[in-house]
C-alpha cells in the first residue's frame, strides 16, 4: 500500500495546483468563473438571382459598412465561376462579380456577419453627398417652392426642416401641392429627397434592412439620409421618425442602388437573416503575467484559435475514460469518438450525425466490394480513403445543388479517421457480424455525442479557454479514474447469471 | 427493480473479477510489458515451447514475405489438414482450418470448398497486418491440423474444442472447455458464439455451461447434455498449463490447450489478457482463488506438480472434492 502514497500525493498536488491557478487567475486578473457576456451576431445572407444573357455580365451589390450599433465581423461570398472584387471604396463599398459568358439562371451569395454592440460608437465622419437638382417644370416648381417655403419657416435646421417636409407630405390628401408633386414622383421618400435638394440640403434615399430572426426573402426599406456639415441623420419617410430603428442595419448609405446588373434580366436580391447568441470571445486583459497567471490570451490570435480546439480535447478524453472505465461502453478505436466530436463542433450535432452515419454506411457498402478484390492492406485502405473523398465530394455537390448548405459541412470530418472507421467496421462486420458493428458504432457515436455536448457547453468552454488550471484538474481526475478497480456498470448485467445459483 | 448498488455488492461478495481489477491488479502487476511478445507472437511462443519441451501442434511452415505465398502450395502438399494463422493475431481472428479433399483441393472443416486464391488472399492479408495488433506487418504460421481426441465428439460442432486454464504464478486457478458451435463457424472463440463449459479443477468434470454469457444445458447443435463432460488425464493437462508460467514469464495468463488423439494435451496458444467469462461458465468468482494463491509463501520454489496438487486440493468443487480423489488418480 505504501506505493500508493506517492500516487495520491501526485494527484493531490495536480489538483491543488490546478485549483490554485484557477482561483488566482479569477482574483488577480478578474476573469469571471462563469461566462457572463453574450454577444448577438446577425448572419445576413444576400442572394442575387438573375437570368444571364450569354453576354458579359457585371453584378454590383452594395455592402454594409460597420456602423453605430453594428460591427462587421466577417464577410463570405459564394459565386461559382465568377470573378469577384470586394471594392473597399468608402463612398460605395460593394461587391462586384464579373463573368464573360454566363448563361441561364445565376445565383450569387454574399454573407455578412454583424455583431450587435450594446453601446453605440460615434458614427464616423462622412462627407455630404453632392446636391442633386431636379429640373422642375411648372406648375410643379411653384408647388415645390411653396412647400419648401412653408417648411423652412417652421424649422430651425436641416433636420427639423426634413421633419416638417415629411409631415406635410404625409398629411395625406389635404394639400393640393403635395398631391400634384406626388403624381410626378415615384414615392414620398423620393419626393422628399428632391425637395430637400431643391432647398440646398444634401440628402439621399438610402437602404435599411430590418433585422428579424429567421426571416427569408426580406427586402430593404428606403430611408432618407440628410447631411449637415459632416454629420448625418436618417429619417423614415413614412412616419417622419428620426434615426435608425434599433434592430436595423444601414445596408447602403450614399444613395447608390443596392443591386445593379449589367448583362442580365429579371435580377433581384433577397435577404435572409439569422440571429445567433454566442458567448463573447473576450480575451481578458493580460497584465502581471506570471507562472500562476498563464493563459492563451498572451498568444497571437491565430494561435489562440488553434488552442481553442486543443484545450477542449482533454474534456473529450475525460469523457472517453469515464465511459470506458465506469460504464464499460465499447467504442471503435479508443479516441476516435473525440475526433468525431471535434468534427461535430464544426458541423453542429444533427448535421454531423446524419452525414457521418451516411458516409460510413455508403462507405461500408462499397468496401464490401473491395473485400473481393484481393488487395494488400495498404492499397485497400488507400482505396477506402479515395472512396471517402469521392463520397464527401458527391455529398457536398448534391446538397449544394439541392440548396442544403449544411451538406457542405461534411468536409469537416477528418478523412483518414472516416476511412479507418469504415475499414475497421467492415472487418468487424465480416468477422463478428452486423450486431457488433452496431454495438461498437453506436458506442462510438454515443461517446462522441456526449463529448460534443460537454465540449460545446458555454461554461466549460469558457473555463477551458480562460483557466489553464483546469487541465491539471482534468489530469488528476484521469489519474484517479485510471486507478478504479471496481466493476463497470455493464459488468453488473454481464455477471448477473452468477447470482442465479 | 435493478438496484446497481445492491447488485454491485452481491457480485463483489461472490468474488467476481471485473475488467478493471483484472487490468490493474493482475495483468498490470504480474505481466511485464517486456515479455508480452512471448505470447502475442505465436511463432515465438511455439519456439519457446519447443525449448521448454511443452508439446505444441507440429509447425509445417512460416510465410514471412508476400513472395513466400507462392510456395504455400508446396509447403502444405501431402499434409492431412493444416491451419493458417497470423503470428500476432488476437481474439482468434484470421485463423482458418483446412483439410485436403480427394481432388487435391482444400476445404474448410465445415465442408465449404475454398479456392487456392482464397487461401493466398488470406495469407496475404495476414502478412500485411490485417489481423495483427496495430496493423503491423506480420508473418503467417502454418501448422498441422490437430486430430481431436474423440472425447469431445459429442459436444462440438466441427472445429476443435480447446481447454482454457487460467494460471496465476503457475497455479491453475480455473478452467473451462470451449466448444465450437455452428454459430461460431467451428471456432472455439467465446465472442463468436462458442460454448464455455466450466471444469472442476479437482476432477475435470463439467460444472456449468455458458454461451454469449448466458447459461445453457445442452449443446445447441448436437443436443448432448453438457454436464456429462469429463476430461481425462486432467492432472497431466493442468501440469502442462502450469509449466507455461516459467516458459512465458507471465504471472497471470490464460493457457489454451487442445487434446490431440495421439499426442494428448498440446499447447495451442497463450493469452496475457484472458477473458472473464470463465467465471460465468464455472458459476464462481476468481478472486478468492487468486487471493489464496497470492497468500502462499515461497511459491517460486514449488514445482509445477506441487502447484497443480495445491490447486486440485484447494480449488475443487466442494461437493465433488470428497468423491473424486480416487477418480483423479486413475486418470493420471
Amino acid at each position: 500500500m505504501n506505493s500508493r502514497i506517492p500516487f495520491y500525493a501526485l494527484v493531490f498536488t495536480l489538483m491543488a495546483t490546478g485549483v490554485t491557478m484557477i482561483i488566482y487567475r479569477h482574483l488577480q486578473a478578474n476573469v469571471p468563473l462563469l461566462p457572463s457576456e453574450k454577444q448577438i451576431l446577425w448572419d445576413i445572407e444576400a442572394t442575387v438571382i438573375f437570368d444571364a444573357r450569354n453576354a458579359p455580365a457585371q453584378v454590383t451589390l452594395s455592402r454594409p459598412l460597420g456602423q453605430g450599433n453594428y460591427t462587421i465581423v466577417d464577410e463570405i461570398t459564394a459565386s461559382p465561376g465568377f470573378g469577384l472584387t470586394l471594392a473597399e471604396d468608402e463612398n460605395w463599398p460593394r461587391a462586384v462579380w464579373t463573368k464573360r459568358q454566363p448563361s441561364g439562371e445565376q445565383r450569387l451569395y454574399y454573407r455578412v456577419i454583424a455583431r450587435h454592440n450594446s453601446s453605440a460608437t460615434a458614427p464616423t465622419a462622412n462627407i455630404p453627398a453632392p446636391l442633386n437638382n431636379r429640373i422642375w417644370s411648372e406648375p410643379n416648381l411653384t408647388a415645390a417652392n411653396d412647400l419648401i417655403l412653408k417648411a423652412w419657416q417652421l424649422s430651425a435646421d436641416p433636420y427639423s426642416f426634413t421633419t416638417e417636409l415629411l409631415k406635410m407630405i404625409n398629411a395625406d390628401a389635404a394639400n393640393q401641392n403635395v398631391r400634384l408633386l406626388l403624381n410626378s414622383s415615384e414615392s414620398k421618400g423620393e419626393l422628399a429627397v428632391q425637395l430637400l435638394n431643391q432647398a440646398q440640403v444634401s440628402a439621399r434615399l438610402v437602404s435599411v434592412l430590418r433585422l428579424e430572426d429567421g426571416r427569408r426573402r426580406q427586402s430593404p426599406e428606403r430611408f432618407i439620409k440628410v447631411w449637415t456639415g459632416d454629420k448625418s441623420q436618417l429619417f423614415n419617410p413614412a412616419t417622419g421618425e428620426r434615426g435608425l430603428p434599433d434592430r436595423a442595419i444601414l445596408w447602403e448609405g450614399r444613395g447608390h442602388p443596392i443591386l445593379q446588373v449589367d448583362g442580365g434580366r429579371n435580377s433581384k436580391v433577397e435577404f435572409s437573416i439569422i440571429k445567433r447568441v454566442e458567448p463573447a470571445a473576450t480575451s481578458y486583459a493580460y497584465h502581471n503575467a506570471n507562472l500562476l497567471n498563464f493563459s492563451i490570451g498572451s498568444l497571437p490570435l491565430a494561435e489562440q484559435a488553434l488552442f481553442k480546439t486543443i484545450l477542449l480535447l482533454p474534456i473529450g478524453a475525460l469523457v472517453v475514460v469515464f465511459l470506458r472505465i465506469f460504464i464499460g461502453i465499447k467504442t471503435s478505436g479508443t479516441f476516435m469518438p473525440v475526433l468525431i466530436a471535434l468534427a461535430f463542433m464544426e458541423t453542429t450535432l444533427i448535421v454531423g450525425l446524419v452525414s457521418f452515419v451516411a458516409v460510413v454506411a455508403i462507405g461500408l457498402f462499397f468496401r464490401s466490394y473491395l473485400s473481393h478484390l484481393n488487395l494488400l492492406l495498404v492499397a485497400r485502405i488507400s482505396a477506402v480513403i479515395i472512396m471517402v473523398i469521392a463520397i464527401i465530394t458527391l455529398f457536398s455537390i448534391l446538397s449544394f445543388q439541392l440548396g442544403l448548405t449544411e451538406g457542405l459541412k461534411v468536409t469537416f470530418f477528418p478523412m483518414i479517421i472516416l476511412a479507418w472507421t469504415i475499414e475497421r467496421m467492415s472487418i468487424l462486420w465480416e468477422e463478428e457480424g452486423a450486431k457488433d458493428v452496431l454495438v461498437q458504432g453506436g458506442g462510438s457515436l454515443l461517446v462522441a455525442v456526449l463529448a460534443y455536448l460537454l465540449m460545446s457547453n458555454d461554461v466549460i468552454r469558457h473555463i477551458a479557454f480562460n483557466f489553464l488550471g483546469l487541465q491539471l484538474v482534468i489530469m488528476s481526475f484521469v489519474l484517479l479514474m485510471g486507478n478504479y478497480s471496481g466493476y463497470r456498470l455493464l459488468e453488473l448485467r454481464r455477471f448477473k447469471p452468477l447470482l442465479e445459483k | 427493480m435493478f438496484n446497481p448498488i445492491e447488485r454491485y455488492l452481491q457480485i463483489r461478495r461472490l468474488g467476481v473479477l471485473g475488467m478493471n481489477r483484472r487490468n490493474i491488479r493482475y495483468i498490470g502487476r504480474y505481466n511485464k510489458r517486456s515479455v508480452y511478445p512471448n505470447v502475442d507472437n505465436k511463432l515465438k511462443t511455439k519456439l519457446l515451447a519447443t525449448s521448454y519441451k511443452v508439446q505444441t501442434p507440429e509447425l509445417i511452415g512460416v510465410l514471412e514475405t508476400q513472395h513466400d505465398i507462392q510456395d504455400l502450395h508446396s509447403i502444405v502438399q501431402g499434409s492431412e489438414g493444416f491451419v493458417i494463422k497470423p503470428s500476432k493475431g488476437s481474439g482468434g481472428k484470421g485463423i482458418i482450418l483446412l483439410r485436403p479433399t480427394t481432388d487435391g483441393q482444400f476445404e474448410k472443416l465445415s465442408g465449404d470448398a475454398v479456392t487456392s486464391n482464397y487461401i493466398e488472399t488470406h495469407a496475404s492479408n495476414i502478412l500485411s497486418g490485417l489481423y495483427s495488433l496495430g496493423g503491423k506487418p506480420d508473418v503467417a504460421i502454418i501448422e498441422a491440423l490437430i486430430i481431436p481426441d474423440p472425447v469431445f465428439d459429442r459436444y462440438s460442432y466441427q472445429g476443435v474444442p480447446d481447454i482454457r486454464v487460467i494460471v496465476l504464478q503457475g497455479f491453475p486457478v480455473m478452467a473451462m472447455v470451449r466448444l465450437p458451435t455452428r454459430q461460431s463457424d467451428g471456432k472455439a472463440n467465446l465472442h463468436q458464439g462458442a460454448i464455455g463449459v466450466g471444469l472442476d479443477l479437482g476432477s475435470g468434470r463439467a460444472t456449468g455451461a455458458v454461451q454469449f454469457d448466458m447459461p445453457l444445458t445442452y449443446h445447441p447443435d448436437t443436443g448432448s447434455l453438457l454436464s456429462e463432460i469429463k476430461v481425462e488425464n486432467w492432472t497431466t493437462l493442468l501440469t502442462l498449463a502450469s509449466r507455461c508460467h516459467p516458459m512465458s514469464a507471465l504471472g497471470y495468463l490464460g493457457v489454451d490447450i487442445v487434446l490431440d488423439k495421439k499426442k494428448g494435451p498440446v499447447l495451442l496458444e497463450l493469452n496475457a489478457r484472458p477473458g472473464l467469462t470463465i467465471q460465468i461458465a464455472n458459476s464462481c468468482g476468481l478472486l478468492p482463488r487468486l487471493r489464496a494463491v497470492e497468500k502462499i509463501k515461497h511459491a517460486e520454489r514449488m514445482s509445477a506438480e506441487e502447484k497443480v496438487a495445491f490447486s486440485q486440493k484447494n480449488f475443487a468443487r466442494p461437493e465433488a472434492s470428497s468423491a473424486t480423489p480416487a477418480d483423479t488418480n486413475t486418470s493420471v
